[in-house]
């Protein structure tokens, strides 16, 4: 039997949606991180989904460039949250709060 | 199989190419003689900064599509190149002395700024948006290491995690975005998707709506519109002075580019949507941004909300569209590039070792220990709150007149009583400068050559420009058309 594609995209609706209430509601920078992942592999999935549908490869090129530039992001934000670990020995972002309005 | 490879012309993307071999020599040059040329990275990055100018300059009149529709020439993205360069070059001669009094003189500095250079040069040339987002997120990671770039500091490290994670999370928005605009057009080109629509305006997929809306979400937090506007004062306030200067004139010209280029070109046949939320976002950025400055006290601070509100004027042009109203954001984009780097390069010069000098407290009595100094960041203010004979007016004025022809008188109206009320918290500084008494002594200036000559460039693009403004606005209104 085969999968409807239909399925994919709620799938990656579903997995954007738990990404993006993840950020919101956790505290700890290192998991908002990785929330931000799943959200951008949630659109991996819609991108593969819709290149399926429309029998073209444009969306699975996207895809590779997706990738490496989660890559590179990851390697940039994790820098940083060292960096802030550094001077302040937390990364819950409750307490990185010296700069307010 | 035969493999067919696309014909492509380095030309059109000589000037991309050339910054990002400087951007990788100077960092090996770092890494191999840094004994010999620790001091000279910066010359070396500005001249390179300048001689890419003159090849910007050469593109003038060339319309190409090159790289199979990815990439775009046209007088649009050249005349958003020259302000990306005029950007990066002024704020290298700010950087100079800075990085080195603040101990931070590393050759990547220079390298970040070349290479996020390079990712606003692809924002602007960008038809597809495979180039758009790679170009956005080229200049966004560069800024979020320059953002934390002083990195003993914990006011750096703390405005670099709030942009990194904030930018990373819209990121997320902005690909989901694309992703429907994909789904329902079957492409990802600027051009097609505008075919696809047009050809299939009948019954239209709600897939585009959200697809557009999406980008809005992602576009707006890059140009720092209300409501995605809370990383802004964050980052501005934390981040290195040069740093700010760069990311509130070169990155948010950019994130205009796109704005304009994306939905004048891609979705035309939306326009009725997507202008009503551009008019309300135009009119709460404006407002939000001039009523929470009024009580800032850090001028970095300020600075960033005048920033806000200065986006919500360019927002106007977006929406009035057209020729009239690129040409007017063309200009404005200019416009703030001078005057608000040239009040950072003040902001820089009042600052000394470790401490910044950035309450507008501070600033009291300049008018009579450094006269000069208090006088230009008295133009700047002044240009900034558009008071004639200075460019910022002629900006002001040029997206408003565009405004009232295309009929949209509400939101003219709108925007000058927040011009109006923008006069307020500009004065205060001026105010402070000459008519209060200095609450303590003011420390020897950090003045180095090199940001003599950016404070002068700046006063006299602000002035000059701002009385004879004509073969500026000649040449946007050539710029104005998208090919």
């Amino acid at each position: 039997m085969e999968v409807p594609l239909t399925w994919y995209l709620v799938l990656s609706g579903i997995l954007f949606s738990i990404g993006a209430v993840g950020v919101l509601i956790n505290r700890n920078a290192l998991v908002i991180f990785m929330c931000i992942e799943l959200m951008l592999n949630a659109v991996n999935l819609a991108f593969v989904t819709f290149s399926r549908q429309q029998n073209s490869m444009d969306g699975q090129i996207f895809v590779f460039f997706i990738m490496t530039v989660a890559a590179a992001e990851a390697v940039v934000g994790l820098a940083i949250i060292i960096a802030l670990f550094r001077n302040k020995a937390t990364i819950n972002v409750d307490d990185i709060n010296i700069m307010k309005w | 199989m035969e493999i067919v490879i696309p014909p492509f012309d380095l030309k059109s993307i000589s000037p991309i190419m050339s910054i990002s071999i400087a951007a990788i020599f100077i960092l090996l040059i770092d890494v191999f003689f840094r004994r010999t040329f620790k001091d000279r990275l910066g010359y070396i990055s500005f001249l390179v900064v300048i001689a890419t100018g003159f090849v910007v300059y050469t593109q003038i009149g060339q319309n190409v599509y090159s790289f199979s529709n990815m990439f775009v020439v046209d007088n649009y993205s050249v005349f958003f190149n020259l302000i990306f360069l005029l950007s990066t070059a002024l704020v290298i001669l700010m950087s100079d002395n800075y990085i080195k009094q603040e101990g931070v003189n590393y050759g990547e500095y220079y390298t970040l700024i070349l290479f996020a250079t390079v990712g606003m040069m692809l924002m602007a040339g960008g038809a597809d948006l495979l180039t758009i987002f790679l170009g956005i997120e080229m200049m966004s990671i560069s800024l979020y290491v320059l953002a934390g770039f002083t990195r003993d500091k914990l006011r750096s490290n703390e405005a670099s995690l709030k942009y990194f994670l904030l930018g990373a999370f819209v990121t997320g928005f902005m690909l989901y975005g694309i992703a429907m605009l994909y789904g329902a057009t079957g492409t990802t080109n600027l051009k097609e998707i505008a075919t696809f629509i047009t050809e299939n305006s009948g019954q239209l997929n709600p897939m585009i709506v959200v697809g557009a809306s999406l980008l809005i979400i992602g576009f707006g937090f890059k140009i720092a519109c209300v409501p995605f506007h809370k990383w802004s004062p964050d980052v501005y306030e934390g981040s290195p002075t040069p740093v700010t200067a760069f990311m509130s004139t070169g990155p948010k010209a950019a994130g205009f580019a796109v704005f304009l280029r994306v939905f004048l070109v891609a979705l035309p046949d939306l326009e009725p949507k997507w202008s009503i939320i551009l008019w309300v976002l135009a009119v709460i950025t404006m407002t939000v941004g001039n009523l929470v400055a009024i009580s800032q006290t850090n001028i970095k601070r300020m600075l960033a909300y005048s920033s806000i509100a200065h986006a919500g004027y360019a927002l106007v042009a977006i929406i009035v569209g057209g020729e009239f109203g690129i040409a007017s954001l063309l200009f404005y984009m200019l416009a703030y590039t001078f005057m608000n780097l040239g009040a950072f390069a003040i902001i820089i010069v009042l600052g000394k070792k470790g401490e910044e000098n950035a309450n507008i407290e501070d600033f009291s009595g300049l008018g009579y220990k450094h006269p000069l100094l208090a006088i230009a960041m008295c133009i700047f203010m002044f240009s900034l709150a558009g008071i004639p004979p200075l460019i910022g007016f002629i900006g002001k004025f040029y997206i408003f007149s565009a405004a009232i022809k295309s009929g949209f008188i509400v939101l003219a109206v709108i925007g000058m009583i927040n011009s109006v009320i923008s006069v307020y918290y500009y004065l205060r500084v001026t105010v402070v400068i000459y008519m209060k008494k200095p609450i303590r002594e003011f420390s020897p200036l950090s003045l180095s050559p090199l940001i003599i000559v950016a404070i002068i460039f700046t006063i006299c693009g602000t002035v000059y420009f701002g009385i004879f403004p004509s073969k500026i606005i000649a040449f946007a209104q050539q710029s104005a058309v998208l090919y």
